[in-house]
């Protein structure tokens, strides 16, 4: 038994996922990436002394339908706390966030790996703000001045901590993603991890096989991707294995993921550890939330990626992996039900979409599909012409592109470039005749037994009608006309 | 002399036309220019600022549209409030430099009001104090003797009212802070129920003590100064959505058969016997107006001291965290790198106090104490709030004396311990929530005012004032003015800041 499979791994993750909502955590600015550093601040935000902070409603709204989504208990009562810590990105120098009394506990959320399906359980879910951010005047070590942008400061964060019922880093990053589409889903969070909207941090022990003891933990930071996310787990686990191997014992410590050079490095061990000084935030009221309004939310909630999954898959006779695919947003998911809405062979614009549009652009991006140029009538009405012979289904793959470049309906194009299929038995019979007459060799070695010429002299008709020609006819006249053996 | 005039009466005159803001307004910065140096009450006086609110204030009266009984009354606030584009230092070094740009929510209203401001007063730094001898630039004097404190930490906001060098003040009480430097001066000082008015743009102390109300030269000014800044606003989670009622209007009720509770446990060992006489009296005034006295319990009296300085250390070391050195006030430079840079920042812009409590309250959150100390205070405000509620079950206010003893000489009390004392009677009110109102109940022999102090059911500020102002009617006290006129030769006359800043 190697070492790897001597230990089990355990983690648990804690995301962070920026909320979307208008304004910020605690005051009225906006909540933009990418303006101007400190134009969306206020005396609020840069912790001014004598300012207060006020609760955004949206955000706790985003809070409970998130917490609803993965089945918590949503706190009737539940508290904002300050946790100390100094760092010039943080303007109080104390985080309001949430300790004892969280937004929500007590969830779960099922994944599927490897065709099993496993139940995560969530610790909690809670509400804080976001940190500013800072810019270095060169290396970090080097640099002479940092500055502070602010715009951040404030922003809704939501963070989600699973219990470490995690048993791999497949399994870390199954989860990671399924939680990923729900966000999406619920359209509180973007879930881009490149921009930091989504980030997550995660804890990782071994145990003998068999054990049920927790071995020492050890904190995974700065994971910017999902690809990260996974290599980064994958080299703690070998790191703690090869540790254990050699008879030492694991440090409890917080390690930074160095993407560049595929390793951790340690950053702070338990000795050093903050000591948060948590106590509860004084200058906010306990936050009670109407059982009345968690109901309403719940009954507004949309239908989430696994139901939807499982759905689209029955209603439209879909495999699992082309069901995963088609739901990996909801905007996609969206987009190819309305295409296929009322369409006899809803698997032929499950292709389409699949093979056409996704080479396109990101299926989990709303925004991208939202803004596709392609809408999904002009889908059906592209794949319509296929259907009453108007055009090949080669042709349609140009068309497709042109309607993606530019956003014309498919008709027009057809119509416009003159690619309707050509037909006519007559006039395909001089082609078939004069492709016949030039390739006596070819006719020659069809005839002895070479049926792959077939192919050929299909090919040269084609080629000769740009395409046009109607695959059918052509194949019957080629039949009709090729000298019998 | 229109300075000695309480602001119902500037309003009346105003309306009269016996008077003008801008002839009062200059009658008081006269005034400052001349006495406050021997009394110190101003960190920063607004001048032109003044001026000029004064002169719109005169177009609205000769325009027959005056904003209401506050219009062209020149008040000055603790500098502990934010005032837009004029320097805010909390008495501390570390934001001697420290320009808002906003105004505090109180300070908007009594704009929106049309009250003039004169300026911002001293106070012990970050208002940890019950001196003024905290603040980072210098001592105020109590004008009854000037080798006397006025009390703490709205110290410059009581010396002002009690030398008529502003018509009428906004102080902040944490734990006794109006109160306390209100006896110790002679004049009006009110601190509202927790809630009652915008802490938004208060340079928090203790989050979840503090409360800003008035300093006053009688009771009615006090209703005056109160109506204009209390009520809810959305700026501060924690102000209370309580109808506010028509506070003068209420003044003239009285106090017949009025349920009045004396708490044994206020009259401590060690008192002053001329606090413990000038109390007893003001009792038996209460009666004589048809008052009906009767003993009430507050048992855990004698823990309030103990928990107040657990929790308000703990808020202010969290509060006090941000003044780092990034973003505003002082930085020290230098600095190899940002740790060094806080400590250096820190170690200078902050007063020994401020310190002291930092350490304290950092020591109180921490982890494994957490629950011994934090923990256990709030433990014990609970307990102190319940006596009050059970008291009030069968009282409608209860009278108290506001301070211990009078105000003592600027030096003497230099064990700390000995300073946290003073507030011994005024912190529980503040960790229960409560309104406390001090007025005027007396002299010693040698001339030094004293405080009644009245507490009332939360939002029920208007009894408070009723109660004191049928008291104030009955008694001379209020009448009394500090004859330091002269007494003293001016001291330099030298500010150790620029007198003025910035318009307001």
């Amino acid at each position: 038994m190697s070492a790897a499979d001597r230990y089990e791994a355990v983690i648990g993750l804690e995301v962070h996922a920026q909320l979307q909502t208008a304004s910020k955590m605690f005051c009225g600015c906006g909540t933009r990436f990418g303006a101007a550093p400190n134009s969306q601040t206020c005396p609020v935000c840069q912790g001014m002394p004598g300012t207060l902070p006020v609760i955004n409603r949206r955000a706790v709204e985003f809070g409970i339908r998130t917490a609803l989504a993965l089945s918590c208990t949503v706190n009737a009562d539940n508290r904002f706390a300050r946790k100390h810590y100094y760092y010039p990105d943080m303007p109080k120098n104390y985080q309001i966030s949430q300790y004892e009394e969280p937004l929500a506990e007590h969830g779960h959320l099922a994944i599927e790996v490897s065709g099993a399906s496993r139940q995560i359980r969530i610790q909690r879910l809670h509400l804080e703000e976001d940190v500013g951010k800072l810019l270095h005047e060169g290396n970090l070590e080097t640099a002479q001045s940092s500055h502070v942008d602010f715009n951040r400061s404030g922003v809704p964060l939501m963070e989600i901590v699973s219990r470490p019922d995690l048993r791999s880093p497949e399994e870390a990053s199954v989860y990671l993603r399924a939680l990923r589409a729900i966000l999406i889903y619920l359209q509180v969070c973007d879930g881009n991890m490149e921009e930091g909207s989504l980030r997550c941090d995660a804890n990782v022990s071994l145990r003998l096989r068999g054990n049920r003891e927790l071995g020492t933990k050890v904190e995974i930071k700065n994971m910017n991707s999902f690809r990260h996310v996974q290599h980064a787990l994958e080299h703690e686990v070998h790191r703690q294995a090869q540790t254990l191997e050699r008879g030492e014992r694991i440090v409890q410590e917080t390690r930074l993921w160095d993407p560049d050079r595929n390793h951790t490095v340690s950053m702070r061990s338990k000795e050093f550890a903050h000591d948060y000084r948590y106590f509860p935030e004084p200058d906010l009221p306990p936050l009670q939330v109407d059982p009345r309004w968690v109901e309403a939310l719940r009954a507004s909630l949309p239908e989430l990626p696994a139901a939807r999954r499982r759905r689209v898959m029955e209603t439209y006779g879909l495999t699992v992996h082309e069901a995963d695919l088609l739901t990996q947003g909801r905007g996609l998911a969206d987009y190819f039900e309305e295409a296929a809405r009322g369409y006899p062979r809803p698997k032929i614009v499950a292709n389409w979409v699949l093979n056409e549009l996704l080479r396109e652009l990101p299926g989990d991006d709303d925004r991208a599909v939202a803004a596709c140029p392609i809408p999904p009538r002009s889908l059906r009405g592209l794949i319509g012409l296929i259907d009453d012979g108007t055009i090949s289904g080669k042709i349609a793959k140009d068309v497709f592109e042109k309607m993606y470049r530019s956003g014309e309906d498919p008709a027009s194009i057809v119509r416009r470039e003159g690619l309707t299929q050509v037909a006519d038995t007559d006039e395909l019979g001089t082609v078939v005749d004069r492709v016949l007459a030039e390739h006596g060799k070819v006719v020659e070695d069809w005839r002895n037994g070479k049926k792959q010429a077939l192919g050929f002299l299909v090919g040269q008709v084609m080629k000769a009608t740009q395409g046009k020609a109607s695959p059918a006819v052509v194949n019957a006249l080629l039949a009709e006309k090729l000298p019998k053996g | 002399m229109l300075t000695e005039l309480p602001v119902h009466e500037l309003a009346a005159r105003f309306r009269g036309g016996q008077a003008t803001p801008g002839e009062v307004a200059a009658a008081y910065l006269e005034r400052i220019e001349t006495l406050d140096p021997q009394v110190r009450a101003y960190l920063t006086v607004t001048r032109e600022a003044a001026l000029a609110q004064a002169e719109r204030a005169g177009a609205r009266f000769k325009a027959g549209r005056p904003l209401g009984p506050l219009d062209g009354v020149p008040i000055a606030v603790k500098d502990v409030l934010c005032t837009r584009a004029v320097r805010t230092t909390c008495g501390s070094r570390i934001l001697e430099h420290f320009v808002p740009p906003y105004d505090a929510t109180v300070v908007e209203r009594l704009r929106a009001a049309g009250a003039v401001l004169l300026g911002k007063l001293n106070m012990d730094e970050f208002a940890m104090g019950s001196s003024t001898e905290h603040s980072a630039f210098f001592t105020t004097r109590n004008p009854w003797d000037l080798a006397r404190v006025p009390g703490g930490s709205s110290g410059g906001a009581a010396a002002a009212v009690a030398a008529d060098l502003a018509a009428g003040a906004l102080g902040t009480d944490t734990g006794g802070s109006i109160r306390q430097p209100g006896a110790f001066c002679g004049v009006v000082g009110f601190k509202p129920t927790y809630g009652r008015v915008s802490r938004y743009g208060l340079v928090a102390f203790a989050s979840s003590l503090d409360q800003i109300g008035p300093l006053a030269k009688d009771v009615e000014d006090a209703a005056l100064l109160l109506q204009a800044v209390a009520g809810r606003d959305p700026m501060d989670s924690t102000s209370a959505d309580v109808p506010v009622p028509d506070y003068p209007a209420g003044l003239t009720a009285g106090i017949e058969g009025l349920r009045v509770g004396i708490p044994a446990e206020y009259f401590i060992e060690g008192m002053d016997p001329e606090v413990e006489r000038a109390t007893q009296a003001a009792i038996e005034v209460l009666r004589n107006l048809g008052a009906r006295t009767q003993p009430v319990s507050l048992p855990h009296t004698e823990y309030g001291l103990a928990a107040y300085y657990l929790i308000a250390p703990a808020e202010a070391s969290s509060n006090l965290a941000r003044y780092d050195g990034v973003k505003y006030g002082l930085r020290v430079p230098g600095a190899r790198d940002i740790v060094e840079m806080y400590s250096r920042t820190r170690a200078a812009g902050f007063g020994a106090e401020v310190k002291r409590r930092v350490m304290l309250g950092t020591y109180a959150l921490s982890a494994g104490y957490y629950d011994a100390y934090y923990g256990k205070a709030q433990r014990v405000r609970t307990l102190v709030s319940r006596d009050f509620q059970q008291a009030f079950d069968r009282v409608d206010l209860i009278v108290a004396p506001t301070t211990p003893n009078v105000a003592f000489k600027m030096g003497e009390k230099e064990d700390p311990l000995q300073m946290y004392l003073n507030d011994v009677l005024t912190i529980p009110v503040n960790l229960s929530g409560l309104p406390g109102l001090s007025v005027p109940s007396g002299f010693t022999q040698t001339g030094l005012p004293i405080g009644l102090q009245l507490i009332g059911r939360a939002f029920d500020e208007a009894m408070l004032l009723r109660a004191g102002y049928a008291y104030e009617r009955a008694t001379p006290w209020h009448e009394r003015k500090p004859a330091f006129d002269g007494a003293l030769p001016r001291e330099g006359g030298r500010f150790p800041l620029p007198p003025r800043e910035g318009e307001g």
